[in-house]
């Protein structure tokens, strides 16, 4: 291998003149933790309400949890981010599109949105099976108490389907935080992208990416090591997860 | 809004779109499917073998592909691919390799590690009594996987792998960044040469669609059918 490695690399200053390469890849990193961030609280929400929609009586909410989850499974996430920042503004009205894409900081909102709804579809799948994992026995239960749809759902079915959900939400979490990289497409200055330009400015290919990686790895052990603590503490005793 | 929509520029590119781009894109699932599964065998074998060490290292390969971003991966392989290939073949300068080998090698072995996960959730399944019935019957370690273990490990997996294949098809798209012609590539080229980036990206939005969707809707069938037999 006739590659030249420089490990010094990291601190020496980077052209764009906000600092060290280092500087560089942090501030990549720090939007990666951001817009995942964003990313899974919408992620959630939508996911959330799109999958008890699945689980409701009603056959049109049932049918809108469908198309939903159809919709935003069937497509890849570059294509989506593509169709929300290049396709929506010339959609919409003109001045609500020039509006859009003279809004600074676009990327990063339309990584957040995009890549929310984008795992929302799976956050729905989950939180949908949670709740079909439980005992038919429960609904009847709380239907034979008098209880409302709307109160069979907060008083007796998601309390526990949140605690059953909990451990494979976690795995989304990090599929997340890995989908903010596909952002680097429409300009955000992710991690990846940050390492991908330190690596057409300085030629240090392997230097870059090494440490990317390993800023991937920590932030992947710090959520499973969090989570953990997490899942543990909800965990239903006597039930598949609980201990 | 939809006034000036262009249908036109779609079908001047159809062909450009279909021969050059989901070609491409198809091989690559393909083959990355073929490869990825056996690879993704082989690793769930060594995860689930008792030799020292084996396991140790088919986990450690499974976790760091499954903890990096699929982008990063490609950059990866992209520039190390070079390098690797002049180790092997001696060369004195870093080996060309083509876009398609390059992504080939990247998607085999980064969709490896999904499906040595499921592979062992397959082999898991099969009851421990049958290996044990096998080597009783004289076969050896690869016999037993061979005729025993892995069809039946397969045919268990079936949906889920293929379900997979989905998720690797939608994945390619990302070669994007490599500038290569899938059929996203092709559908972007084609967009900012003639200016109609509304038109293709909701063309190429279609076509990933429907084809996910009868794909899922087939392996949903498939589910169906093998879940009475079992």
């Amino acid at each position: 291998m006739n590659y030249h490695w420089n490990w010094h690399i990291f601190f020496e200053p980077s052209p764009n003149g906000t600092g060290t390469y280092l500087d560089m890849l942090l501030s990549g990193l720090m939007v990666t933790i951001v817009t995942s961030l964003a990313a899974w609280v919408i992620a959630l929400a939508t996911g959330a309400i799109v999958g008890v929609m699945r689980t409701l009586p009603s056959k049109p909410a049932n049918l809108f949890g469908f198309c939903y989850v159809e919709f935003f499974r069937n497509m890849p996430l570059l294509v989506q981010l593509f169709l929300w920042f290049f396709v929506l503004p010339e959609l919409l009205p003109h001045a609500w599109g020039l509006w859009l894409k003279q809004l600074p900081n676009a990327p990063f909102y339309t990584a957040a949105i995009g890549t929310g709804l984008f795992m929302s579809a799976r956050v729905a799948e989950q939180t949908r099976a949670g709740i079909n994992s439980l005992p038919r026995g429960q609904r009847m239960a709380a239907t034979a108490l008098g209880l409302r749809t709307a109160q069979v759902y907060r008083y007796v079915l998601l309390p526990i389907a949140v605690r059953i959900v909990l451990p494979p939400l976690t795995s989304e979490f990090l599929s997340t935080i890995k989908n903010t990289s596909v952002a680097l497409t429409i300009g955000l200055i992710e991690l990846t992208a940050a390492a991908r330009a330190m690596q057409e400015f300085s030629f240090q290919v392997f230097e870059a990416f090494t440490a990317a990686t390993v800023l991937y790895l920590l932030i992947n052990i710090v959520v499973v090591i969090v989570m953990h603590f997490v899942e543990r503490s909800v965990a239903i005793p006597g039930y598949i997860s609980g201990k | 809004m939809l006034a000036n929509f262009d249908f036109d520029v779609i079908r001047r590119s159809l062909g450009y779109l279909f021969f050059d781009g989901m070609t491409f894109t198809l091989m690559l699932t393909g083959l990355a499917t073929v490869g990825g599964i056996i690879w993704g065998t082989l690793i769930a074998m060594m995860r689930l073998s008792g030799v020292w060490g084996l396991p140790r290292i088919a986990q450690l390969y499974v976790d760091l592909m499954r903890s990096l971003p699929l982008v990063l991966v490609i950059f990866w392989f992209y520039f190390l691919v070079p390098y690797i290939g002049q180790w092997l073949t001696g060369a004195s300068r870093p080996v060309r390799v083509g876009a398609f080998e390059s992504s080939l090698l990247t998607f085999t072995l980064f969709e490896a590690a999904y499906y040595a996960e499921i592979m062992r959730a397959g082999i898991q399944s099969i009851s421990r009594g049958q290996p044990a019935a096998a080597s009783a019957l004289g076969l050896t370690y690869w016999q037993t996987m061979r005729y025993v273990v892995l069809p039946q490990a397969f045919r268990n997996m079936l949906p889920v792998l293929l379900t997979q294949t989905i998720v690797l098809f939608q994945d390619t798209s990302l070669v994007y960044v490599l500038s290569i012609t899938d059929f996203l590539g092709a559908a972007s080229k084609v967009a900012q040469r003639d200016g109609r980036l509304v038109e293709m990206y909701l063309f190429a939005a279609l076509v990933y669609f429907v084809i996910s969707s009868i794909a899922s809707f087939g392996v949903r069938r498939l589910q169906a059918r093998i879940a009475i037999v079992r």
